[in-house]
């Protein structure tokens, strides 16, 4: 089977031998409400309310929703509006830390006892997909249809970002530990870990700690981006195709990040929700590029300064990777459970764009076939029909095309723009 | 930090940029220019300049003139220009040239929207105008080395002599090397692979239209029982196929794509040179080739990933 490949890019993983640092307690945090994709919370606390670790602070009704839990102990000094990374805006519980984290007595190991309940506590749990999507993890484990694989995405085929890498050395317990939970929660036969060769170190560890299970395989992915992307993992891991429409339960199979399956572990045993996450710190503007441990709702500016960031050359902010990450508006943004990495940089490209000269590099790079060349014309002229032909809602904004184009020209965001003429059925 | 920069992503960019694809596609056809200075003179490069001076300045002045953002920056108009001068007899007035500039970037390229948007290539168009409009200038061959025997850049008195491909009893050797009549470029063959296989290597070009273009053109010789290997040295054979048939704007974007291009170059190349009055017909087949490329394109679309068939919406 030939394998699904995309870009070279230079791997950048500066941080990979650097062990978690536990970022020491903020004065403040301000956690939002909408961290992950569906509704967003609605706070269930108010000004003046005395919190601690781990208690809920936000939910909400709708399935397709993930609950928010404190992570720090104090007072709710206000809640406010907050403009996220995407645009939109909901509510932002700020609280002053009092430095006891006195633990809130919500927090006590779930009782598990049938699938149904399993479930339910990873809702309570308030996880997401870890790797960046946000996608609500309780959605992805209750599928309509039957499943035989769980495919645990080890790829972090982003530059820079080592969180999930450092999950794998530093935690690899607690990944296999997750694994067995899901498999025997859910009755999922095998588990595959797909991990990209640029890892060999992980590779080794686990394909020592699974010899002796034959239901767990362990994966090596090329080093090309975008490995990690779901439709490409699923295909390089079980040669499966993830049709056009179809979710990747359709052909029996779910997709989870790696560390989302270690805290899944941890959470079982512990109860405490998800509060914290690990975020890799780097970028030309960081002087001493870290890993850190952070609780969510601390604002960037106090991660960047703690890595000796020259805050004056600071241009650009990306939440996550450079290749499919967020720009952030502000240092002032909070950390929320999405945030993989904080890349800072000095330059940014200030091109200007120019005409396409049909080299077709874009074509070659496209880890699905697109032609984004060609959708680029078709949405100058609003070719809907066309736009159709070429399978432009098939697109997943990996960013290649824009990456390698010549011209300067966004690809990726024509894409995605172009998504939006083809009216939904 | 006082004011961030937020766009979409991606934040990462590599930074090949058009010119310098560009500038790569010069380098590549300097061997070529090269020997033909060596064999015909400086006029080679006279000539050569005149041509490059003239895309540069038409493109300066056309885009002036129409009021859009210059484009000389990105060195296309360099590119149009040395592999014009490519297609030239060495003996050509310099005039001629200049028509042959402006024919290529005001007509064949501007006209029609600039970079990546015309639909046959310039230099190609360029030279079947010439060849059309000034036939005698156009076959003039001078014989290799001649400017030793009345040393200078004077054209009046030039032995001239026909190209390898009307006379068909040149050596191996000769052709391979370039010492034989012809255009400025077409010659060396030796040359033009070192400049097409660099850029290969740089993956500027895909081999893909180049190969098929060749191959096709020395099987069918070979069936038709000509001499495989005298058909594709002599002529235009490598220079269209390295340097025109591989041109981003004019040819298909696709590998599919441009395996079709390169067949079709060859057989149209083999049909003229065989079946044709005009002895060379590389020029035509890629320009017939250029018109076909979009039609070739609906055909030769990529595979999308997980794409279901279109079904199709009858009445």
């Amino acid at each position: 089977m030939k394998k699904l490949r995309g870009l070279k890019l230079n791997h950048c993983k500066n941080t990979e031998n650097f062990a978690t640092i536990d970022f020491p307690l903020p004065k403040t945090v301000r956690i939002p409400m909408a961290m992950t994709m569906g509704a967003p919370c609605q706070p269930v606390v108010k000004a003046g309310d005395e919190v601690k670790v781990g208690q809920k602070i936000g939910d909400c009704d709708a399935p397709f929703s993930a609950p928010v839990h404190s992570g720090v102990s104090g007072k709710v000094t206000a809640i406010s509006d907050y403009l996220t990374a995407n645009g939109s805006v909901c509510k932002a519980v700020e609280i002053e830390t009092d430095g006891l984290q006195t633990v809130s007595e919500e927090v006590k190991p779930p009782a598990v006892t049938d699938k149904e309940s399993f479930i339910k506590a990873v809702r309570e749990s308030g996880v997401c997909g870890l790797g960046g999507a946000g996608f609500p993890t309780h959605i992805k484990l209750s599928p309509k249809t039957p499943i035989d694989t769980l495919i645990i995405n080890g790829a972090e085929c982003e530059p820079y970002i080592t969180a999930d890498y450092r999950e794998m050395l530093e935690n690899p317990e607690d990944v296999i530990g997750g694994i067995n939970l899901m498999k025997s929660q859910l009755g999922i036969k095998y588990a595959k870990l797909a991990i990209e060769e640029n890892k060999p170190e992980a590779i080794k560890n686990f394909t020592e700690m699974a010899e002796s299970d034959d239901t767990i395989d362990i994966v090596t992915l090329p080093s090309s981006y975008p490995q990690g992307a779901e439709k490409v993992i699923i295909y390089n891991s079980t040669g499966r195709i993830v049709m056009e429409g179809q979710l990747p339960s359709d052909v029996g199979v779910i997709v989870l990040n790696i560390s989302t399956v270690a805290f899944i572990y941890r959470y079982m045993q512990t109860g405490m929700p998800l509060v914290t996450r690990r975020l890799t710190v780097d970028g030309n503007a960081v002087g001493e590029p870290k890993n850190l441990n952070v609780i969510i709702g601390t604002p960037f500016r106090e991660l960047l300064e703690f890595c000796k960031t020259d805050m004056d050359s600071v241009k650009k902010l990306i939440g996550g990777g450079p290749m499919m990450g967020m720009s952030l508006y502000s240092a002032d943004m909070s950390v929320v459970k999405t945030s993989n990495a904080l890349i800072a940089v000095k330059s940014y490209d200030e091109r200007k764009t120019s005409a396409c000269i049909r080299c077709g590099r874009c074509v070659r790079v496209c880890p699905l076939g697109l032609m984004p060349a060609d959708i680029d014309r078709a949405y100058k002229i609003r070719n809907i029909d066309e736009l159709r032909e070429l399978k432009v809602m098939l697109c997943m904004n990996c960013g290649s095309c824009t990456y390698v184009c010549p011209a300067n020209r966004k690809l990726a965001e024509t894409n995605q723009l172009a998504k939006t003429l083809i009216p939904r059925k | 930090m006082t004011k961030l920069k937020v766009s979409p992503s991606p934040h990462d960019e590599n930074y090949t940029k058009t010119s310098h694809i560009m500038l790569n596609v010069v380098l590549a056809l300097m061997p070529a220019l090269a020997v033909s200075c060596y064999v015909f003179g400086l006029r080679a490069l006279f000539l050569t300049a005149v041509c490059v001076a003239g895309c540069v300045g038409f493109e300066y002045l056309c885009r002036r003139i129409m009021k859009r953002d210059n484009t000389v920056g990105d060195i296309s108009a360099v590119v149009t220009g040395v592999i014009l001068a490519m297609n030239l007899p060495v003996t050509l007035p310099w005039w001629i040239a200049l028509i042959g500039s402006f024919v290529a970037i005001v007509i064949v390229k501007q006209l029609f929207g600039g970079l990546g948007q015309n639909f046959a290539n310039p230099a190609i168009t360029a030279r079947i105008v010439l060849m059309v409009s000034f036939p005698a200038q156009m076959s003039h061959w001078a014989e290799p080395f001649y400017y030793q025997a009345n040393g200078g850049l004077s054209t009046s008195d030039v032995v001239t002599a026909a190209t390898p491909l009307v006379t068909g009893d040149a050596s191996y050797k000769d052709l391979f090397l370039g010492h034989v009549g012809g255009c400025l470029g077409e010659t060396c063959a030796l040359a033009l692979l070192i400049g097409g296989l660099y850029l290969a290597a740089r993956r500027i070009i895909s081999l893909a239209a180049p190969l098929s273009f060749i191959g096709s053109l020395a099987l069918l010789s070979a069936v038709s029982g000509g001499n495989p290997l005298y058909e594709i040295l002599a002529g235009g054979v490598f220079l269209g196929a390295f340097f025109m048939a591989t041109d981003y704007a004019t040819t298909p974007i696709t590998t599919k794509g441009r395996i079709v291009f390169g067949l079709g170059c060859g057989i149209i190349t083999f049909i003229i040179r065989t079946f044709g009055s005009y002895p060379e017909g590389v020029s035509f087949s890629i320009l017939l080739m250029n018109i076909l490329t979009p039609y070739i394109e609906q055909l030769t679309r990529s595979k999308v990933f997980g794409a279901k068939e279109a079904v199709k919406n009858e009445g």
